[in-house]
């Protein structure tokens, strides 16, 4: 590694890389990356917090590894180097969840291991890390990470009020409600109502941010 | 009618740009050419294909659904007071015919409120004219949902309909599905327990009398509804409030056809392709599925399915532009109707989500027959001239 630019961890430079895919440059709603998950385990906001976490430390990670590795990775065989890579890190985190929030973890069941699949990973490696140095691609897998978590944390709120009645488990819409008619909606809980959901929040971005529209 | 153009008249200064109440012109300018036929018209573009003007061709819409309208309000009642075990003798018509008036009437009601706010909201922020559509889809809501569907719940549905079954996409004549059963399609989904099965159709029921459809009896295994054919045809049968009468709704697909609103090839076709796939499940038959041995006009009679083939499928933006398309798009609203309701168990009625999934495909079966035609065109072209190569 060359070491003559000794940049500060958090720069400015650095902080937009943090902050970028919040809003500006969110994965799942300008870059349209990772929208199969983003469907499949915003039902209910636990796992959908857990698999943000997941999905953080993953993208983190492997970022920072191909980073380090970008030098000596031929260029031909890299995707199956970051395969190997990123499934190595999902295994770890497979098995974390497994140990440690067993029952969250049956319920995301085979999309812990999809996340080996999940385009942010590859999309951020490929487009990121393999150009840039280790610290700045550790903290653009953060910041890619967050961004991720965001979008699914505020689908999975929506999601769960409206189609379960509950938030993070705990019943939320008072019991005289549904004496008086109300129901839960169940397109909510089924993944068709996320992809509308999402389109709604992207709806909602572009008109506030005029420069994303196409 | 020269004080209603007077007022309007009148009223237009005062929501002139600039004025106090802008923020209404749009709905001035609604009701406006909704009472006159506007005069400016449309001079070119791809829109212009009849001397009528939209706003027209929807109230012949409108007059269309009165008869099954109508006769729902009277089935309404009807089913109430048989629920109950009292007979027509006994109530008489009128006191019949007022209750399902007050029961379906609400629902309108909040259908056009709704709708038509967001509708006018809409235009307003967009700054083009409140679009005529919502006239015809709000009317078409209430006849298709049961009689006591919960208002708040019919209330989400139109909204959501409106703004992602249409105003998402550009509005009216942009929409790529059907708003009418984009509203149906949420309340099915998100309230199943409320939107199908023997527990919801007959308003107020009492106890006693178990009201399933016709189509809930089939699922739940039976060979042929209890209800006689004459029954069916007539409607006095439990069901959505306008779909049960044949009758009425043909009254209204004679107007549609007479008028020429309605496409006859989808309509035609829809009718052949539901027979075609009635007969063919009878001929392959099924001991483990009942449901195959049904003669395939019960099919007609059942359900949705007429008034899906003739309100529904011939909506003008949603189904096939070109004649042929409109034949493949016809026929496999029927064959995938049926289909959907003999074969999978989950859903008693197919009519609704077949010709939603015929509204996706409808631009590719467009684009396949256009694209036939400019080949087989080219092909024609190339045998007289001799072989140009640079044709599309």
């Amino acid at each position: 590694m060359n070491k003559q630019n000794k940049e500060p961890w958090f720069s400015a430079k650095n902080l937009k890389l943090i902050k970028n895919p919040l809003s500006k440059e969110n994965p799942i709603t300008v870059q349209v990356l990772g929208i199969c998950s983003t469907l499949a385990v915003t039902a209910k906001m636990q796992p959908a917090i857990v698999m943000a976490l997941g999905v953080t430390v993953v993208v983190a990670m492997s970022n920072l590894l191909c980073s380090l590795l970008r030098n000596t990775i031929p260029s031909r065989i890299r995707i199956i180097v970051q395969l190997v890579i990123v499934s190595l890190l999902v295994i770890i985190v497979d098995q974390i969840l497994k140990a440690f929030v067993y029952e969250i973890s049956k319920q995301l069941s085979v999309f812990v291991s999809l996340i080996v699949t999940n385009c942010i990973v590859m999309g951020r490696i490929e487009a990121f890390a393999l150009s840039n140095k280790p610290v700045p691609s550790f903290i653009d897998g953060i910041g890619n990470g967050l961004g991720y978590g965001i979008i699914l944390l505020v689908v999975s709120f929506i999601r769960e009020l409206f189609g379960s009645g509950t938030l993070w488990g705990y019943n939320v819409v008072p019991q005289w409600l549904y004496e008086h008619g109300y129901s839960n909606n169940s397109l909510m809980i089924m993944p068709p109502m996320a992809l509308i959901v999402v389109g709604l929040i992207v709806w909602a971005h572009r008109s506030r941010n005029k420069e994303l529209c196409e | 009618m020269k004080i209603v153009r007077k007022f309007f008249d009148n009223l237009k200064p005062k929501v002139a740009k600039g004025s106090k109440f802008y923020w209404l012109h749009s709905t001035v300018e609604a009701f406006d050419s909704f009472a006159f036929v506007p005069k400016t018209t449309a001079k070119s573009g791809a829109h212009l294909r009849d001397a009528i003007d939209m706003k027209r061709a929807m109230s012949v819409v409108i007059v269309a659904v009165i008869p099954a309208l109508l006769f729902g309000m009277y089935n309404v009642g009807y089913e109430h007071y048989l629920s109950h075990g009292q007979s027509m003798a006994e109530v008489g018509f009128w006191q019949t015919f007022w209750y399902g008036f007050l029961k379906v009437l609400p629902l309108i009601v909040v259908s056009y409120v709704v709708g038509l706010g967001i509708e006018f909201a809409f235009a307003q922020k967009r700054g083009h004219e409140v679009n005529e559509g919502y006239l015809v889809t709000g009317m078409l809501i209430p006849l298709i949902c049961p009689p006591d569907v919960p208002l708040w719940q019919l209330a989400l549905a139109v909204a959501f309909a409106v703004i992602i079954g249409k105003e998402i996409f550009g509005g009216t004549g942009m929409n790529f599905l059907n708003p009418a059963l984009v509203a149906r399609a949420f309340l099915f989904f998100s309230y199943p327990s409320q939107m199908s099965g023997d527990t919801v159709w007959i308003a107020d029921k009492a106890d006693a009398i178990s009201g399933a459809t016709a189509l809930g009896e089939m699922m739940t295994g039976g060979v042929q509804p209890h209800y006689s054919i004459l029954d069916m045809f007539l409607g006095f049968i439990p069901g959505c409030v306008g779909e049960t009468s044949v009758v009425a709704i043909l009254i209204g697909a004679a107007i549609l056809l007479v008028t020429g609103i309605a496409s006859w090839r989808i309509m035609l076709s829809v009718f052949v392709g539901g027979a075609a796939m009635g007969l063919t499940f009878n001929l392959l038959g099924s001991s483990t599925n009942a449901y195959m041995q049904l003669p395939f006009y019960y099919h007609f009679l059942m359900g949705g399915f007429m008034f899906g083939a003739v309100f529904m499928a011939t909506d003008p933006v949603t189904s096939s532009q070109t004649n042929k398309g409109k034949y493949i798009y016809g026929l496999l609203i029927g064959i995938m109707a049926v289909l959907i309701r003999v074969v999978n168990p989950a859903y008693p009625e197919g009519m609704m989500l077949a010709i939603l999934l015929l509204n996706v495909f409808a631009p590719l079966i467009d684009y396949f027959v256009v694209d036939s035609n400019i080949k087989k065109r080219a092909k024609r072209w190339k045998l007289v001239d001799g072989g140009h190569k640079d044709i599309n």
